[in-house]
């Protein structure tokens, strides 16, 4: 197989690649084991020459420490993207399925005049391309495509590990790596002005599709003042809030909670599902989790047929004594329960 | 203002997806279908500001069978104004790529030279996610994509959209592509007056073009199965057991 150079898009905190961004960067690794090609990182706003530190094994990095990039604007980190694009020429560009990757892959597909395989669960190298598994119709259903290169993709949040550290070897003085400074965004020429930035209502402390935990609540919290209760055990786990349809729909929950087919897909390592009863839409959207936890008082609700472990039990009840238990148990966790 | 809305034919979020013989198709004989959730809200969001600006039209494109001239039928009831039908047989909407939906939308809205194109963020059945931008990108136009809140000032829009816990605010002018984001609004029914106006109102079909596909569908196969779960307990007395097992089974915790 010829040389197949692989350039991914990273996000990062002030330096600190997300979660998301590790778990891209190590699949491109991992590929690039394969191919035999070069490794290329973008990573764009204030910290990014301390990201490339968590680069093992990469041959090239493209970086702007410019603060224009600290806020997303679509178009200014497309025209850094496109000089990054032009001066690698890579078979394969892979970036994270956040909402940041969501939006840009597009562009990097029409300029390579391909379309992107988007949210990806399965990757691998084939024949002049790649092969993607992707779930569809929120996982009631999972399509593979064949990706002739120039191709682009990405990754679903949690769905690829993240790899680290593990690999030494691979891991070269990183002086050595060449690495190219993008221009900062030319202000005037730019179609978009991002002229305010706020946080979100909700918890906004963890992006559901990121979080490794989701505490989630359905009807059976009875009334929007009972999420209280989610919130505590949600932050004695550090999890993310989630929400079903009627919950987001009755007005108790912001939308941006909303779990399932008309919401978000998420596949965390824990998901507990509170008073929810399972519609097959909600299901769809969550059923790729790695643990799901039931609790639920009616027996025959559909949440325990896909829940790994089901409490039949009041929510009211079982809700604060699990968040008082967790709390013990992380205090003392030798003493488990 | 002349907005554009791209809206898709999708299997209700209720309904069971069976995968036909040969692992390339689903089966659509049974399937009910609506405009994918997130068009609605693009739809609802075009006759908005046509309402509050006091002027406009609203133009909304379909592609795929002849059957999406019900959901045309249905956003012209809602308010729209009239449709086209970009003719593609591909019975279940799987069919064509991203890029593929992109040309044909793009070469009919480029005569069209629209303020504002529409989309929703995503398609819920196979959702690419991809169409609105790329549309965008092919027309040489910007684009936000999911967007919760849009104003316009008479100039210049403001798009409110939501990236990992930051709500940011985009301002952009005329022409712009926006992909709607729930939480948006709240679409509306049409009414029975609004269905019958929808009877008269012009709905033109074209033969769509939409070019070679960019992916190859090798297959469709039912999702793994999950290992059988089990009810750990009943009541407060489960708790103890259920974290034992999140910890020393699940490894979770």
């Amino acid at each position: 197989m010829s040389d197949i150079n692989i350039l991914v898009f990273l996000e990062h905190q002030q330096g600190a690649l997300k979660r998301p961004a590790k778990e891209t960067a190590a699949a491109a690794r991992g590929l690039a084991v394969h191919s035999g090609g070069k490794l290329g990182a973008v990573i764009l706003g204030s910290g990014a020459s301390r990201g490339q530190c968590e680069l093992p094994g990469f041959d090239r990095i493209f970086l702007s420490e410019d603060r224009a990039y600290d806020t997303f604007n679509g178009e200014a980190v497309w025209g850094a993207l496109a000089a990054a694009l032009e001066e690698f020429r890579p078979s394969l560009v892979l970036l994270s399925a956040s909402a940041v990757g969501r939006e840009i892959a597009p562009r990097v597909a029409h300029a390579l005049k391909t379309a992107v395989a988007a949210d990806i669960t399965g990757l691998r190298l084939a024949a002049g391309g790649i092969e993607v598994k992707r779930p569809i119709y929120a996982g009631k259903a999972i399509a593979t495509y064949r990706c002739p290169f120039p191709a682009v993709a990405t990754l679903r949040p949690h769905a690829f590990p993240a790899g680290g550290g593990d690999d030494p070897a691979s891991s070269p003085s990183q002086a050595t790596v060449p690495v190219t400074v993008l221009p900062a965004p030319e202000a005037g020429s730019l179609r978009l002005q991002v002229v305010e930035t706020r946080t979100a209502p909700g918890t906004g402390r963890v992006e559901l599709t990121e979080a490794d935990i989701i505490v989630s609540g359905g009807r059976g919290m009875r009334g929007p003042e009972h999420f209280g209760l989610l919130e505590d055990l949600s932050k004695t786990l550090g999890a993310a809030l989630g929400a079903s349809r009627a919950v987001c729909d009755a007005g108790w929950r912001p939308h941006s909670e909303q779990v399932g087919q008309t919401g978000k897909t998420v596949c965390p390592k824990l998901y507990i599902a509170c008073g929810i009863s399972g519609a097959i839409q909600h299901l769809a959207g969550m059923s790729s989790s790695k643990c799901i936890v039931a609790i639920n008082k009616d027996p025959a609700a559909p949440i325990f047929q896909v829940a790994d472990y089901g409490i039949v039990g009041d929510v009211f009840e079982i809700v604060p004594l699990l968040n008082e238990k967790v709390k013990k148990y992380l205090h003392e966790p030798v003493s488990a329960p | 203002m002349r907005i554009a809305v791209c809206i898709k034919r999708v299997p209700d979020s209720g309904s069971r997806i069976r995968i036909a013989a040969g692992g390339l198709r689903i089966e659509t004989a049974d399937l009910k279908f609506i405009i994918s959730p997130y068009d609605e809200m693009a739809i609802e969001e075009g006759l908005r500001l046509k309402e509050s600006s006091g002027a406009g039209e609203i133009l909304v494109i379909s592609l795929g069978p002849a059957d999406v001239q019900a959901i045309l039928r249905q956003a012209l009831a809602m308010g729209a104004d009239r449709a086209v039908h970009l003719l593609h047989e591909g019975p279940s909407g799987l069919e064509l790529d991203g890029r593929q939906c992109a040309l044909a939308l793009a070469q009919a809205l480029r005569e069209e030279k629209p303020d504002l194109v529409l989309f929703g963020k995503s398609a819920i059945d196979d959702q690419n996610g991809q169409v609105g931008a790329l549309t965008a990108a092919e027309l040489g136009i910007p684009c936000v994509g999911e967007v919760v809140r849009v104003e316009w000032s008479g100039q210049k829009f403001r798009l409110h959209h939501q990236l990992s816990g930051q709500i940011e605010v985009v301002e952009a002018a005329p022409p712009v592509a926006v992909t709607a984001q729930k939480g948006l609004n709240e679409p509306r029914y049409a009414g029975i007056k609004g269905i019958m106006a929808a009877k008269k109102k012009p709905l033109v079909q074209v033969p769509a073009a939409v070019g070679s596909p960019a992916l190859e569908l090798l297959g469709i196969e039912p999702p793994p199965p999950r290992r059988p779960g089990r009810i750990v307990g009943e009541g407060a007395s489960a708790v103890d057991p259920l974290l034992e097992l999140l910890h020393s089974e699940a490894k979770v915790i």
